[in-house]
């Protein structure tokens, strides 16, 4: 039945997207973090530049809304969710000294917050 | 195999999983804050368990890794502020830290007390 195989599709295009995104932003992390001095400063990079990035993507889907939902699962969903990492971050919080695990979490949150603001200053001045 | 490749395998998975999360949890946040407590607790086991390192790379690096995320929950916390839910956003912020480092050390001591 051809109708019944287009709605499988259907049902299987955001699985699929979420999953070339996922596999691509995992490998992109792993890459940054082996790049780098430090396993924790690729961490803090990667949270860094992806929350930037959703920011774009996110605020783009309310302020324009010109982004098509399949860019938004490959981007969004699958790419930058999986690029940035909260359990790595975590784990490596608790496996610094006191003053460093501190410092590192006021980095990331820092960081990963300015770098949403900082999108969301792109998008509405690429909108405007 | 190439350590790159089981990085993304178990990346894919991870992302898919996270994915399948949210399109059951339909409570606003409550998703993004339950992959990221149970992919610590699994990352704090992981780390603590005796595998090997393409088992590290594969299951920590990659699924619990791409099943975490950081931007989304930036993200959350910057529109639960700025739409005026400021406690509520510090909550998040908060939230996220005590329970994930909670389900790190749960997990470590989950496993320390297996192999013991």
């Amino acid at each position: 039945m051809t109708t019944g195989r287009t709605h499988a599709l259907e049902r299987a295009e955001p699985v699929i997207l979420v999953a070339i995104g996922g596999f691509a932003g995992a490998i992109l992390r792993y890459a940054l973090a082996a790049g780098l001095p430090d396993a924790v400063v690729g961490t803090l990079a990667a949270n860094a530049l992806g929350s930037f990035a959703l920011g774009v993507v996110l605020y783009e889907a309310r302020l324009a809304d010109m982004l098509s939902t399949e860019t938004r699962l490959i981007v969004g969903t699958g790419f930058l969710s999986s690029f940035t990492t909260y359990s790595t971050f975590a784990v490596q919080t608790a496996s610094l000294s006191p003053a460093w695990a501190v410092g590192n979490v006021l980095a990331n949150y820092a960081l990963g917050i300015a770098g949403v603001l900082a999108g969301r200053a792109v998008t509405r001045g690429m909108i405007a | 195999m190439n350590p790159a490749v089981l990085v993304g395998v178990g990346g894919t998975f991870g992302a898919l999983a996270r994915h399948a999360v949210g399109e059951r949890l339909e409570r606003k946040h409550a998703d993004t804050f339950a992959v990221n407590v149970l992919g610590s607790f699994l990352l704090g086991a992981i780390v603590a368990a005796p595998v090997g390192e393409p088992v590290a790379l594969a299951l920590g690096t990659g699924f619990c890794g791409a099943f975490t995320t950081f931007s989304t929950f930036a993200f959350e916390t910057v529109r639960l502020y700025e739409t005026g839910r400021r406690r509520r956003a510090l909550a998040n912020a908060a939230g996220h830290l005590a329970g994930a480092l909670l389900a790190v050390g749960f997990g470590t001591l989950v496993v320390t007390l297996t192999i013991a």
